[in-house]
């Protein structure tokens, strides 16, 4: 579903991702982890072209990102991204939220582009708030949405730039659990996360990436028993026991 | 020098609202005129084509150096020149105004543009919208909304320095106390008229915008 083959992206001098190389199959949940700085983000962000890269290919669903005769927003329109502070849009009520893009991207009918926008509402159990304003919920909530928005768009895989990282410690488990039901429906997702709950429960994959690299690929039932590198077990020694 | 009499008032009236019309509607034409196309020069200054940038740039900053005065005067002589005939002093002061104004509000836009996080566009990216599509859609209204004090109180300027139409013989508020003035021999009595008219406008709009930020504040 989505392959990268030897990824490297500077900005300026300075190298921030280097020969990154991974695929995720259809129907695989991979998490990114790695320490703050260590180039995940950017890479995510590449996967639907938000950010540019120089060297290297992505190529999501047969379609190349990196072609310059590629139109990207309709590969992007086909990968949903949930991001780390939420971006739905203020001025817009919820249902509106989960519109748009359905009807002036998809070319739906604004009843159609609604129904379809309510039932997933419904599904990550927030269908009562449909007529308020994102500042009007919770940032749990509005991660839920954002999720919803995604959904709305019928994507063929998700990525997902640290969902929860701006959330209070009370919000967290609502988010995630949307995100476990996506992924036990056989959802195809990217996500980087430092939740490594999440990780060791549905993650067939862990990717540890540090200073721009992926120092580690593996099955995530082999990187929780035994990480191979020194960084990966320095690293979850932080993050598990603090 | 005699007492005041304010008793001119009264028959200067119909002159007075006629006057008061013509400003009102130079007010609301160059204030529309002038956010359309100020936002536009904004599009085009924040554009990574160099030569818009360049050109809508150079336009801005000329503008916002001259007097506007001298820009009322000057399009007076230029568009007739241009034209080939002469469009009367209320057209002129109408082009004027709004290609002046346009300068002001493409600067309030640009920042009202960069106000809005770049999240925002990512989002709007990511969800398959183009980038017209996510500047119509989601930077530019909530540009609009981030910047709406700051628009109106510019207009309040603008509403004020519609007065400068006088140097070209423009029907406006100030030019018809002014006749009233010479014509009944009370000057002073109808310049006292005029102020109070532009000051309970001007007033009022500035409790208006202070009401509108606190309200702009809750919701953000």
């Amino acid at each position: 579903m989505i392959e990268i083959r030897d990824l490297s992206k500077a900005y300026g001098g300075t190298p921030v991702l280097k020969a990154c190389s991974t695929t995720v199959a259809k129907g695989e949940v991979v998490v990114v982890c790695g320490p703050s700085g260590s180039g995940k983000s950017t890479l995510i962000k590449c996967v639907n072209g938000l950010e540019p890269f120089q060297h290297g290919s992505i190529t999501v669903d047969g379609v190349s990102v990196g072609d310059p005769k590629t139109d990207l927003p309709r590969l992007r329109a086909r990968v949903g991204m949930v991001f780390q502070h939420f971006e739905l849009f203020p001025h817009m009520s919820v249902r509106k939220n989960l519109a748009l893009a359905q009807i002036r991207v998809l070319g739906r009918e604004a009843d159609e582009a609604d129904a379809r926008g309510l039932r997933l509402l419904d599904r990550v159990g927030l269908v009562a708030h449909a007529d308020k304003h994102p500042a009007q919920l919770s940032g749990g909530q509005q991660q839920r949405v954002a999720i919803a928005r995604a959904l709305a768009m019928d994507p063929v895989c998700m990525l997902f730039d640290e969902p929860t990282s701006a959330l209070d410690p009370e919000m967290i488990g609502e988010v995630l659990d949307v995100m476990v039901e996506l992924a036990r429906e056989g959802m195809t997702m990217m996500v980087v996360t430092h939740e490594m709950g999440f990780a060791r429960q549905v993650a067939h994959r862990v990717i540890f990436m540090d200073h721009g690299e992926i120092v580690e690929d593996a099955p995530a039932a082999q990187f929780f028993a035994a990480p191979a590198s020194e960084r990966a077990q320095g690293f979850l020694a932080r993050i598990l026991h603090h | 020098m005699g007492e005041f009499d304010f008793s001119v008032w009264g028959p200067s009236l119909p002159f007075i609202r006629d006057g008061l019309l013509f400003t009102l509607r130079l007010t609301l034409i160059a204030m529309s005129g002038g956010i359309v196309i100020g936002t536009l020069l904004a599009l085009a200054r924040l554009s990574p084509v160099k030569p818009l940038s360049l050109v809508a740039g150079a336009y801005v900053d000329t503008m916002r150096s001259i007097p506007l005065v001298m820009v009322i005067l000057w399009f007076f002589l230029v568009i007739p020149f241009l034209t080939g005939t002469p469009v009367g002093a209320e057209t002129s002061a109408i082009i004027t105004f709004t290609a002046f104004e346009a300068a002001f509000y493409c600067e309030i836009m640009r920042s009202g543009i960069q106000s809005v996080p770049r999240g925002q566009v990512w989002a709007a990216q990511a969800l398959g919208l183009t980038q017209t599509q996510a500047m119509v859609h989601v930077v530019l209204p909530q540009a609009l909304r981030n910047m709406l004090p700051v628009l109106l109180t510019q207009t309040i300027v603008l509403f004020q320095d519609t007065s400068l139409v006088y140097a070209i013989g423009a029907k406006d508020l100030l030019k018809a106390a002014d006749v009233v003035g010479k014509n009944y021999n009370r000057p002073v009595e109808m310049i006292v008229l005029s102020a109070l008219i532009y000051f309970a406008i001007c007033f009022s709009l500035s409790l208006a915008v202070r009401q509108l930020q606190k309200r702009v504040a809750i919701v953000r």
